[in-house]
């Protein structure tokens, strides 16, 4: 047996010494890295020219607006959607999606649906059409008011502080967007959020969720929801201008935001909802 | 685009997205890989740092085992990624927010640190077997020493000191490992069912028996295979540490229950027809009737009647398999039962586990099988019984 104990007592410190060495470089390797893209996204919004060049992130804080009073259910706004942003044709996926809230005479709790009740999808006849189903024609409805949904663009949101990548993240004009090139697809900002407005997309494999159109917004444009909306009810703006649509509707309503318990701070304002819509 | 989504059944109200489940099966594995690492690891502890003599027939086992499951908890993750080859972004670019980020740095330091212990551990051994094989395992061995051929009394000295250290550098590192676990459920406000401080400290306790019981079943069955009698105090000595943690866990788990309950909140009685209908057997029986209430009231029974022999040998390692399924049921129960009840609080979700497919019930079974094929490796390579070849001696006699 080989006998060399000083030595090669030596020759082990000297080695593990080494081996904790290259640990603490890959380790700060690391952390340098989780900086990097907040850096590389700090240098573009700098340039205040992306992601259209007359687009300046920084003059713009979007806000959406909702008067549910005014939604007929006509889901326009949830066809137009999913056309414009390639959502999966079935009633399971949705970026914006409508909620029907109806009261009948003597109950105290409302029955809700919405496009994935198998009684709405039988209604629709086909996977990318959605319709309600007139399901209450008989019935005594005391109350009933559409709610349309979509993500709320938080301002402390959820799905954005547990990416465990950075993946999704928060622009300056206030918009949670998600990059499908660099996420893994864990799904833990599909569980973190409220409110369910995100979806996983397995063609993709990452998830989706309503962005409002921000390949639109940022080229002047409206949301494809906003547009399709034949009565008014969506309403989109840019809160840093005094009389945009969007600053008009809050500081003419008495708004509301879903969950404000949450903590998340949505930048979706509401106005004629009901006890029951979280 | 072909969707290869499933979609479940619901009742009562519920968000359209959620109409498909997310997380599956395989996410109750992660934390329940998790938590037999970190309750092998416990009981390596218990002798290395705390002195626990009665436990030395299994420490070494202990230890092995612990690596074992350890090599496979990153498996379902990586099955159940939808872009896995982006699976290093979490390392490279940890977004720091995020308690999911600090996963891959958990593992990896607690995967180096085990090899590391083990290695100092079998020292003496693998020296002797690189110096005594001519073989291919020979080179293996050799290569294993790493130069490194000083098994003087001296360097064994400095060998336990390695062990000592890092067994006592690992009780944090084995136990955050699951307690963070814990907290990523947790801290997930959208979720009541999940949304509990308790959760971490449920993880780590629930962990905890689940690996010793891994281990009774283990050495018991060793013993069985390789026909040396049972260490009845080694076995009484894992049998105590469970009957202690079960108390602990049961309690625990019995006061989130009553606190979300008792609070009332929003939805509490969607909560409460999730527990009386679909969650009736999975939650009330299997998990805490049969899984920990009765093993719980067996072992009692046992060290009230000072029972011994072939009827300790049995009680305790069907009480251990008892808790192992607990353990299992509970991480369904919280991964897939936090999933079935609505972000709206007024619906339920139902989630059909299919059995083939990537996320399905067969790919589960064997990642939870996988641990202990390689165990049987792992054994092969660094025989952990005290009765053949011994491994480097524990640190107390030097650390102490």
């Amino acid at each position: 047996m080989k006998n060399d104990s000083l030595p090669s007592i030596d020759a082990r410190r000297k080695f593990l010494g080494k081996l904790g060495l290259a640990a603490a470089t890959c380790a700060g390797a690391g952390a340098l890295g989780a900086f990097a893209p907040a850096a590389a996204r700090a240098a573009v919004s700098a340039g205040g020219s992306f992601p259209t060049k007359d687009y300046d992130w920084t003059n713009h804080k979007w806000a959406f607006g909702v008067d549910a009073n005014k939604c007929i259910g006509c889901l326009r706004c949830v066809e137009a959607c999913k056309t414009e942003n390639s959502v999966p044709g079935n009633p399971h996926q949705f970026r914006t999606w409508v909620e029907r809230y109806v009261y009948l005479e003597g109950e105290t709790r409302a029955r809700i649906d919405s496009q994935q009740d198998p009684v709405n999808i039988a209604a629709s006849g086909a996977p990318d059409k959605y319709r309600f189903a007139n399901r209450y024609q008989g019935a005594k409805v005391e109350k009933a008011f559409f709610v349309p949904k979509l993500c709320n663009q938080c301002e402390h949101p959820a799905c954005v502080q547990v990416c465990p990548v950075g993946a999704t993240y928060q622009t300056k004009d206030g918009v949670v967007l998600i990059d499908e090139t660099h996420c893994i697809g864990c799904r833990y900002c599909v569980q973190a959020c409220p409110y369910g407005a995100r979806y996983f997309n397995e063609a993709k494999g990452a998830p989706d969720k309503c962005n409002w159109c921000y390949h639109r917004i940022t080229k002047g444009l409206q949301p494809a929801c906003v547009d399709a909306c034949p009565v008014g009810a969506r309403v989109f703006g840019n809160t840093l201008e005094k009389q945009s649509p969007i600053s008009l509707f809050i500081r003419n309503n008495r708004v509301q935001v879903l969950r404000p318990e949450s903590g998340n701070s949505p930048n979706v304002f509401y106005v004629g909802i009901d006890k029951e819509v979280s | 685009m072909e969707t290869h989504a499933h979609f479940a059944q619901y009742t009562g109200w519920v968000f359209p997205n959620e109409t498909i489940i997310d997380w599956t099966v395989l996410l109750a594995v992660y934390p329940y890989l998790t938590g037999l690492v970190a309750g092998a690891f416990t009981v390596s502890s218990l002798y290395q740092v705390f002195g626990f003599q009665r436990l030395k027939p299994v420490a070494h086992l202990a230890l092995l085992t612990s690596l074992c499951c350890m090599l496979f908890v990153p498996m379902p993750l990586l099955l159940h990624l939808g872009q896995p080859l982006h699976a290093f972004n979490a390392m490279i670019t940890p977004h720091l927010t995020s308690a999911m980020a600090m996963f891959g740095f958990f593992a990896t330091f607690y995967v180096v640190l085990l090899m590391l212990e083990i290695w100092f551990a079998y020292r003496p051994y693998i020296v002797e077997q690189a110096q005594k094989r001519t073989d291919l395992l020979g080179k293996v061995y050799k290569l294993m020493t790493l130069g490194s051929y000083d098994v003087s009394e001296r360097a064994r000295k400095v060998d336990e000191k390695w062990v000592f250290w890092l067994a006592v550098a690992g009780i944090p590192g084995a136990h955050g490992l699951h307690g963070y676990v814990g907290f990523l459920f947790g801290s997930l406000k959208s979720r009541e069912w999940w949304s509990s401080d308790l959760m971490p400290v449920i993880f780590l306790f629930s962990a905890i028996i689940s690996g010793v019981s891994l281990l009774i079943v283990l050495y018991v069955a060793s013993c069985k295979l390789r026909r040396v009698p049972v260490d009845l105090a080694c076995l009484k000595g894992m049998a105590y540490t469970v009957w202690a943690f079960i108390m602990i866990a049961f309690v625990l788990e019995w006061l989130e229950f009553a606190n979300i309950v008792y609070k009332g909140r929003e939805g509490v009685d969607t909560i409460m027809a999730f527990v009386t209908g679909p969650l009736l057997i999975p939650y009330f029986v299997l998990q805490f009737g049969i899984g920990a209430a009765l093993p719980m009231l067996w072992l009692s029974y046992m060290i009230w009647r000072g029972t011994t022999g072939r009827a300790l040998v049995f009680g305790v390692t069907a009480s251990a398999m008892l808790v192992l399924f607990s353990v299992f049921m509970m991480r369904w129960n919280v991964v897939i039962g936090g999933q079935e009840l609505s972000k709206t609080g007024k619906g339920l979700i139902f989630y059909d586990m299919p059995f083939l497919g990537q996320e399905g019930a067969l790919v589960a079974i064997l990642l939870t099988l996988a641990p202990l094929l390689t165990l049987l490796g792992a054994i092969r390579l660094f025989p952990p019984w005290e009765d053949g070849h011994t491994p480097a001696s524990p640190a107390l006699a030097g650390a102490h």
